[in-house]
């Protein structure tokens, strides 16, 4: 336990290397100038954000093993919660659904908002204006961007307009309403939106790649993808560590989009974790089983951002 | 060494058709919105519209009950700007405690704070519903303003803190020996230093209070204070397939946030690559 928040302490209290240490060595004040004895005023703040995310998760974890419904008495039902959820096949596809649109989506936007970001780096006129235009589907509700993506992929929409117009009519097909294509219109329209994203906090990695080890790279010979994988990958990987764990973060809470397109549907096809925590809880009034699905959630989330953390090294305070 | 070449020419039409391609979706949400249910049935959508026809829009401005938009509207720029209020406030308060006090203790609230940021919110929403109706908070404009700065106080904190470590003591050294108070020192002198913190997280966590769906639909849902998301949610799930209706409040509810986006866009874009770094 130590060990680990030690070695955690490390990986994300050290800023830079050569920089600033912890906070006990931070600043070598002279005595009397400075003293804070205001500390009080981190109070509000502190018992805030206890109440709301310490001590709501944890009485939260708690109904996990209970059988409550939200009203009246409740009995202490141990593991039972977590028995159902893997013996319902709809469960287990609505955690596969979760795991499959969270990965998909950030390996697809990762690898699009990377080719965006190094086409747009240097060189063209017009980068800030591009920029801003493939950003900006990143500041709209995924509610909104949603209602657009189901008219494209209605049967009478543009979509299949476009299959016929090229002779395709056979691959035309109600998308979200078919229940092998309904999970990959969500994953589109995910990629679609974070995909800018992804592509701003690459170029803001890439701006910090001096132009000089790239050059000297080209002169000895090196071709594009050799400057690329050996020379600018390496350099950018904190970048690489933000935009993949708030992607999989993110990816794994998938809700909005699923409510607006398909809302669970065709028969379940596209379900989620978040949204089966949704319906039980508030549709169907089983908060103790939805709870245990929110633990499960809480936990494949809280273990994905440790792997990931260290994985790529990755320190989210790197200024 | 990198000159502006014929490729580069290249690349750069390459890219315009790829951004026209990737903003496509746009087209068939302004087109749609502008047509008349006929014309909505009898034309594909890659038809423009015949004519500029803004009454999808009054008919969606104006529809009343559980799909009231312009109220939506409202409580949404109010619930915003309250919780954006209060992040700022206490983020800065708490931040600057953090980066500034020389305490043990210090160090273990900032773990708090980092932990609480990846801690999802499913897990304690239930509890905090049931919290919420029994102090009377659900259904309330006060009582998501609350729920909204305690769950997105976290980032809030982490980027304040992350500001006031990179800003020297000088300044406050120098107001000390002036003999200014604490109070007047964080207030006059570094606040004021930290706008660039302030707009960064105005612009984080205010986007995402106004795009928020999850949380007001179950804290706001069946009362009479509903937030944009979810009046759009309630009143397209009463329209069926009326795709014109449907895009004219779509836009509605995209316009503000748009507006400003293309009015601050390069504070939106530092914030999102700069902030989220730290």
């Amino acid at each position: 336990m130590t060990g680990t928040v030690e070695s955690e302490t490390e990986l994300v209290v050290l800023p830079k290397k050569g920089g600033r240490r912890g906070p006990e060595v931070q600043q070598p004040r002279r005595p009397g100038l400075l003293k804070f004895g205001h500390w009080w005023w981190a109070l509000p703040g502190i018992i805030l954000v206890i109440l709301i995310h310490y001590v709501a998760t944890a009485v939260g974890g708690f109904f996990a093993f209970t059988d409550w419904s939200g009203i009246g008495d409740f009995a202490f039902v141990g593991l039972d919660n977590f028995v159902k959820i893997f013996q319902d096949p709809t469960k287990i596809g609505a955690l596969g659904n979760t795991l499959f649109l969270a990965f998909a989506s950030v390996v697809l936007s990762n690898i699009a908002g990377l080719a965006i970001a190094l086409g747009l780096n240097r060189g063209l006129r017009s980068r800030y204006v591009l920029r801003v235009l493939f950003f900006m589907p990143v500041v709209l509700s995924p509610l909104a961007v949603s209602y657009i993506w189901k008219f494209i992929f209605d049967y009478n929409g543009p979509l299949n307009a476009v299959l016929s117009a090229v002779g395709l009519e056979e691959l035309a097909k109600p998308w979200v309403a078919d229940p092998t294509w309904a999970i990959w219109t969500v994953l589109i329209v995910i990629v679609w939106q974070n995909t800018g994203f992804a592509m701003v906090i690459y170029m803001a990695g890439l701006a910090a790649v001096p132009v000089e080890i790239e050059e000297a790279a080209a002169i000895d010979g090196a071709n594009l993808w050799q400057r690329f994988w050996h020379v600018t990958l390496p350099s950018i990987r904190p970048a690489v560590a933000i935009a993949t764990t708030l992607g999989i973060v993110n990816g794994l809470r998938v809700f909005d989009q699923i409510m607006a397109l398909t809302a669970g549907g065709p028969a379940g096809a596209t379900e989620t974790l978040a949204t089966q925590v949704y319906k039980q809880s508030f549709s169907l009034g089983n908060f103790g089983y939805g709870a245990a699905l929110a633990l499960l959630l809480t936990l494949i989330i809280l273990a994905f951002a440790l792997v990931q953390q260290r994985v790529t090294n990755g320190r989210p305070e790197e200024s | 060494m990198f000159r502006y070449t014929k490729f580069t020419a290249l690349r750069e039409v390459v890219f315009w058709i790829i951004a026209i391609a990737f903003l496509a979706p746009f087209y068939f949400l302004v087109a749609t919105s502008f047509k008349s249910d006929q014309e909505t049935l009898t034309t594909t959508a890659l038809t423009p519209p015949s004519s500029i026809d803004f009454s999808n829009f009054i008919a969606v401005l104006t529809a009343t009950g559980n799909s009231n938009v312009i109220m939506g509207l409202i409580n949404s720029i109010l619930i915003t700007t309250g919780s954006i209020l209060l992040l700022v406030l206490l983020g800065a308060l708490t931040g600057y405690v953090i980066a500034r006090s020389t305490r043990r203790w210090s160090r273990g609230v900032y773990y708090l704070f980092l932990i609480a940021i990846v801690l999802p919110t499913q897990l304690g929403t239930v509890p905090l519903y049931i919290g919420a109706r029994t102090v009377g908070l659900t259904g309330s404009i006060w009582g998501m303003i609350v729920l909204y700065t305690g769950m997105l106080l976290p980032l809030s904190i982490f980027l304040y803190a992350g500001f006031f470590r990179g800003l020297g003591t000088e300044y406050e050294e120098a107001a000390t020996i002036d003999g200014a108070s604490r109070t007047q020192i964080f207030f006059r002198i570094v606040l004021p230093l930290m706008s660039p913190a302030t707009g960064t997280v105005a612009i984080l966590c205010g986007l995402i209070v106004w795009n928020d769906f999850f949380t007001s639909l179950i804290f706001l849902g069946g009362s009479a204070n509903q937030t944009l998301p979810v009046a759009m949610y309630y009143y397209i799930g009463s329209l069926v397939s009326a795709w014109n209706k449907i895009f004219a409040i779509v836009i509605v509810s995209m316009i503000p946030i748009l507006a400003f986006y293309l009015f601050a866009q390069k504070r939106f874009i530092q914030g999102f690559a700069g902030g989220l770094k730290g």
